[in-house]
């Protein structure tokens, strides 16, 4: 360090300075960049070229640890357990993500309003669920589905009926939902209503003057302006239901009947590495979930951004 | 849409006169609206009552009265007293770890984050646009692609059943990097930075001693998701630990809760709730105390997409 402010120091008198200094900064950035790179490198780039490695082999009885090109593909292509799993998290992201989206943003602009009592208060209490880890938050709202002490057999019993059954096979991605629904409604509402605070007052201005009504504001300006959190928020949402692990995982032991093994490819995945041994198979699981979600991704970006354009 | 918004002068978002001028910021307040409102603030608050109530119940009121009522007899203290002391204090060993996985792995993640983003931001270097392309392309690869392997890389390496196992995986976070670039360009001045260079002051010394406090609210919310990223991790934990005495808070909860429900379980269904209710109650508390810095950080980043 102090090498490198000495030669500084008597560059400054030195009249040809501007070269060797300019270079000097160049490689400046990398003192701060490369540490993350380091780590970088060992917990994302590592174990992804390792996952693509293991995905093209296969550890047979005979022979042992053997390269079979894409047979894993081939096979996780047609394997009718992983895309039972799929369509189950596909379903989920189709009406989990949307009615999660739409009630924070109606929340988001209900607190931006400044129609609200105390709007204060409901920010953070909304927001709230999103510190409580998702572990607890499975365990609670599994509890109260439960029909040992739970709220719906307060429910059922009061009603003097069977009628609630959230742990049941036929309820059981819906209660999911709700799980998730609650843990990140309020996170999603915050980053919309930061988007929207950052409209200047002056486009409210214009639009009072223009005669525009509450309702044409929230069109015309609100919600163009939220746009690219819409996006952002869009994009989480859809690796979040593509990877949904934990809220089956943590609830399984409550509903044993109703999730599967390979509930969803997370899951799956998971049961085929640590109950299965089978890595190699594993991996080639979670490559292909990885590349789909990361294809829907980039679309959902891409069409975000094309919007925003016009 | 950014950049129209980023041409405004900043004077301009903040300017009490234009506020007040402008009758959709001060509309007279609906009762209806905040009815509607009171729906969404009960669905957020029910099971946290629930948590509260319960946590106060002995485990044969659990089974005997109704959810969202007391039990007979205040049980609280005890509940607490039996959490910290089951099985010689396993509990406050799972407390201890995550306070470190917390202490290691966040506050590692965000010094990292921070020096990166800023370096990102504001110097030019070989390599630059590929390292900003592969970390921000990161952000879309499923955790899910990287446990296993990730995993067994580390196993190779001696590194699972160990505490390494979870601080190093937790120390990156491309989401972060990204929130103190945006940071840095909106909030650190280059001028500020050449005058620094002129007085002979080294990069990393500008960094320490000027910038870092122009980043503070940027700096502030990125540590505490990071904090509630590394609190209430599970799936890496999972994956990486076999020992329990290596175990944070979330995996040990949920094996108490498997362990109430096995078969021939002893019921500590007690246990497993007021452990939860001491588990989320630091990470509340952080999150209420911090609020001021962390809601200017975050509506920093939400401006550009």
């Amino acid at each position: 360090m102090t090498a490198i402010q000495e030669q500084r120091r008597s560059e400054v008198a030195a009249p040809a300075r501007t070269t060797p200094r300019k270079a000097k900064r160049e490689w400046a950035g990398w003192q701060f960049t490369a540490p993350f790179a380091a780590v970088f490198v060992l917990v994302f780039i590592a174990p992804l070229g390792y996952a693509l490695y293991l995905s093209l082999f296969q550890n047979k009885l005979i022979g042992g640890n053997a390269f079979v090109g894409l047979d894993n593909y081939v096979h996780a292509l047609s394997d009718p357990q992983f895309w039972d799993g799929f369509g189950r998290v596909l379903l989920f992201l189709v009406v989990q993500v949307p009615i999660m989206l739409i009630l924070a943003l109606v929340a988001a602009l209900a607190i931006d309003g400044a129609r609200l009592y105390a709007s204060g208060l409901f920010r953070m209490v909304i927001f709230l669920p999103y510190a409580v880890p998702a572990v607890v938050a499975v365990l609670l709202w599994g509890f109260m589905y439960g029909n040992n002490f739970g709220l719906t057999a307060n429910i059922n019993h009061f009603l003097g009926s069977e009628v609630l059954q959230p742990l049941s096979g036929q309820w059981i991605l819906a209660s999911i939902g709700n799980i998730v629904t609650w843990e990140y409604v309020g996170y999603n509402m915050l980053i919309f209503y930061s988007a929207l605070k950052t409209i200047p007052a002056e486009l409210y201005e214009a639009a009072e003057i223009d005669g525009a009504g509450r309702f044409q504001v929230i069109r015309a300006i609100k919600l163009p302006a939220a746009r690219g959190a819409i996006a952002i928020a869009t994009i989480f949402s859809i690796i979040g239901s593509f990877q949904l692990f934990n809220e089956p995982n943590v609830l399984k032991p409550l509903a044993n009947n109703a999730i599967s093994s390979y509930f969803t490819p997370n899951l799956y995945a998971y049961n085929l590495s640590f109950a299965g041994q089978q890595f190699n198979y594993a991996a080639t699981i979670a490559i292909v979930m990885g590349v789909i979600t990361a294809v829907i991704a980039y679309v959902v970006q891409l069409r975000g951004t094309r919007k925003e354009d016009r | 849409m950014t950049t129209t918004l980023r041409t405004i002068s900043p004077k301009a978002r903040i300017s009490p006169k234009a506020r007040k001028a402008y009758s959709f910021a001060r509309p007279r307040k609906s009762i209806a609206l905040t009815i509607v409102m009171l729906v969404f603030l009960v669905y957020a608050l029910v099971p946290l009552v629930w948590l509260v109530i319960n946590a106060g119940k002995t485990q044969s009121d659990l089974f005997g009265t109704f959810g969202l009522s007391f039990g007979s007899r205040f049980a609280l203290w005890d509940n607490i007293v039996e959490t910290f002391t089951y099985k010689d204090g396993i509990f406050v060993r799972w407390l201890g770890n995550t306070l470190l996985y917390v202490a290691a792995g966040a506050g590692g993640a965000t010094l990292l984050a921070t020096l990166a983003g800023y370096g990102l931001a504001k110097y030019k270097f070989p390599g630059k646009k590929a390292y900003f392309a592969v970390v921000l392309g990161a952000v879309a690869v499923p955790g899910t692609a990287l446990a296993v392997p990730t995993f067994l890389l580390f196993s190779q390496m001696g590194l699972t059943n160990t505490p390494w196992s979870i601080i190093i995986p937790s120390l990156i976070t491309p989401f972060g990097l990204y929130l103190i670039w945006v940071y840095t360009i909106d909030s650190v001045p280059t001028e500020l930075l050449e005058a620094a260079r002129l007085d002979g002051a080294s990069e990393l010394r500008t960094f320490f001693t000027i910038s870092l406090k122009l980043l503070t609210p940027g700096v502030v919310t990125v540590a505490l998701f990071s904090i509630v990223a590394t609190w209430n991790n599970y799936f890496l934990p999972l994956i990486m630990l076999s020992d329990p005495t290596w175990y944070p808070l979330t995996v040990g909860l949920n094996q108490w809760s498997a362990q109430a429900g096995g078969v021939g379980a002893q019921p500590i269904y007690n246990l497993v709730i007021t452990g939860s209710l001491i588990t989320i109650i630091p990470i509340v508390l952080v999150f209420l105390f911090l609020q001021r810095f962390w809601q200017s950080g975050l509506s920093a980043g939400s401006v550009k997409q």
